[in-house]
């Protein structure tokens, strides 16, 4: 892909990502953080990427040293978010 | 420039329609996972949504570079499975500020990782020029995403010292630091555009790149010692957003859309979440970062005469009567319910109350807490249905005709100063107006303290104030004994 298409992907995503954040209602801004955090440690297709290719060994360790890091905020991203999420609870009408 | 651009196209290869569509599809999952977020409803399911697009990415990633080392990989995964799963299972609600501190500092330091693994071996990321040197574009986009990532890294751990208190909350100045800073950032944006520029960067060329690195771990420490307590909800937001941007940048190095899409949306997530902790506290931005809020300055002003001015105490008996004979109650939680744990003490006291008939509502400050949110989630995990929880602009109004207003561990959010004493640091803070309630039920430990602001607040010395003196979650204890 040449660069003005990923720059384009990238503007668009940021004016989503302002429409999508302004909706969120602020009682889930606690929920909002953790699960960003888990999304961000997409990061670790890079890490992966980094981690298959054997021809220089110090990158290869850089990339598993990163995948175990990304794969920790991934799990315990999203584990974190569905307990808080979890407790979220509506009024029981009697 | 042109040949910048059109070099990178030629960089990346043919690129496989199908994966570059599974990429484009965790991309939207992700956008969805934040949807789901507009209401508690749908909550769950938009991370359902969020799982579903990591799941995606990754088996996709895995799938088009599968070799023999797969092993290594999945026991990588399953280390840092184990310890996800087992943290997020264990930490207290509570600490949950420092836990989002310390998984933003990870996701910085697998940044730095990644891109150092590029610096060294550009050749697996596509990202070599025909003549055997990185890419310009490639240059630029690893220097910025290793620096953001470094940054992100350095200054998670300060905050998350400072929030877990391994550290001191108030602010550590030192001399000079705005020079520093500029002189630092600066630096790192001149050695990014001299390695860009630079001729004949092959793999693991020049030491631009490892400096580059040093002076970004350098500069998030620095900007974030000189950051008080009571503003890291901004902190805290702002490098959720810094993890964004680096993941972004990392995702223009790999020409990667579920990269970019991820790292725009929580890139704006945090910038949004700054802002609005920045308005919630009426101040700029620029100062939150330039830092110092809340050390040992301005508090002295009429410190003399502050402690001669009358007020009423109240016991736990005097509260637990006002507020059964009390048509309306609205509750104003803050950090000090947090650090006494009082929640679920707090929550016996509501259930009671409502039994007895009482109409109990909570009122959230932006700023409550040390996070966005903090608040509702410790009143979530307490079993308070969100229905009875109420965001400032939706309640505020609602004090002039409420019996009684329970103020548990919050301060500087109440206090009018903000609205009446220019002079005030919180001057033009949207404040709870608790003090237009019948009678103000205000828990603190002692009258001594003031506010993270340094303060001193004029409801505790106002007619229809009574002060409960006691740790929050001992005196909502004695309170629901002598209500029974």
């Amino acid at each position: 892909m040449d660069f003005i298409s990923i720059l384009s992907i990238f503007i668009m995503a940021c004016f989503v990502g302002y429409y999508v954040v302004w909706s969120v209602t602020p009682a889930l801004h606690t929920p909002l953080m953790a699960v960003t955090n888990a999304i961000s440690s997409v990061i670790i297709v890079g890490a992966l990427i980094a981690s298959a290719a054997a021809a220089v060994p110090g990158a290869k360790w850089l990339g598993l040293a990163a995948v175990v890091l990304a794969s920790i905020n991934i799990f315990g991203g999203f584990a974190v978010t569905e307990r808080m999420l979890a407790m979220y609870k509506k009024k029981e009408r009697k | 420039m042109l040949q910048l651009l059109t070099a990178s196209a030629a960089a990346h290869g043919p690129v496989n329609p199908w994966v570059a569509l599974a990429y484009l599809v965790a991309g939207v999952f992700f956008i969805l996972a934040l949807r789901g977020l507009s209401s508690p409803v749908s909550a769950r399911a938009g991370n359902r949504y969020g799982m579903a697009g990591m799941a995606i990415a990754v088996i996709t990633t895995l799938v088009t570079h599968l070799n023999a080392d797969i092993w290594e990989i999945a026991i990588a995964i399953a280390i840092g499975a184990v310890i996800g799963l087992v943290t997020a299972r264990r930490i207290a609600m509570t600490a949950m500020p420092q836990l989002v501190a310390a998984f933003h500092s990870l996701v910085g330091l697998a940044a730095v990782l990644v891109a150092g693994a590029a610096f060294l071996n550009p050749d697996s990321f596509g990202i070599l020029g025909a003549d055997g040197t990185i890419l310009g574009v490639s240059r630029i986009e690893m220097a910025l995403g290793a620096a953001i990532g470094a940054i992100t890294f350095s200054g998670s751990v300060i905050a998350f010292l400072k929030l877990n208190g391994n550290m001191s909350g108030s602010p550590i100045l030192l001399p000079g630091r705005h020079i520093i800073n500029l002189g630092v950032l600066i630096s790192i944006l001149v050695l990014a555009g001299l390695y860009t520029a630079a001729p004949g960067m092959g793999a693991g060329d020049g030491y631009y790149f490892p400096v580059i690195v040093l002076l970004a771990f350098a500069i998030g420490f620095l900007l974030i010692v000189p950051i008080g307590g009571a503003d890291m909800p901004v902190v805290v937001s702002m490098l959720n957003s810094y993890s964004g941007w680096a993941a972004a940048a990392m995702g223009f190095t790999l020409g990667n859309t579920a990269m970019i899409i991820t790292g725009a949306l929580v890139g704006s997530s945090g910038a949004i979440l700054s802002y609005i902790m920045c308005r919630a506290m009426n101040r700029s931005f620029i100062s939150v970062i330039a830092g110092g809020f809340g050390a040992e300055s301005g508090g002295d002003s009429g410190g003399g005469e502050k402690i001669d001015r009358p007020w009423k105490r109240g016991s736990a008996d005097d509260a637990a009567f006002l507020m059964k004979q009390a048509e309306t109650v609205i509750i104003v939680p803050g950090y000090g319910m947090a650090v006494a744990q009082a929640q679920h003490a707090l929550r016996e006291m509501t259930d009671i109350l409502k039994e007895e008939g009482v109409s109990v509502k909570f009122a959230i400050h932006p700023v409550a807490g040390r996070m966005p949110g903090h608040m509702n989630v410790l009143l979530a995990e307490a079993n308070v249905p969100y229905d009875d929880v109420f965001e400032l602009e939706d309640i505020n109004s609602e004090f002039s005709q409420a019996d009684v207003a329970f103020v548990i561990g919050a301060n500087d959010v109440t206090n009018p100063a903000a609205k009446t004493d220019k002079s005030s640091p919180i001057y033009g803070m949207p404040i709870l107006d608790v003090e237009n309630a019948k009678t103000v039920l205000f828990i603190k430990r002692s009258m001594g303290g003031v506010g993270y602001a340094g303060v001193d607040n004029e409801v505790f010395y106002r007619d229809n104030t009574m002060m409960l003196l006691s740790d929050a979650k001992k005196m909502c204890e004695e309170i629901v004994k002598a209500l029974g």
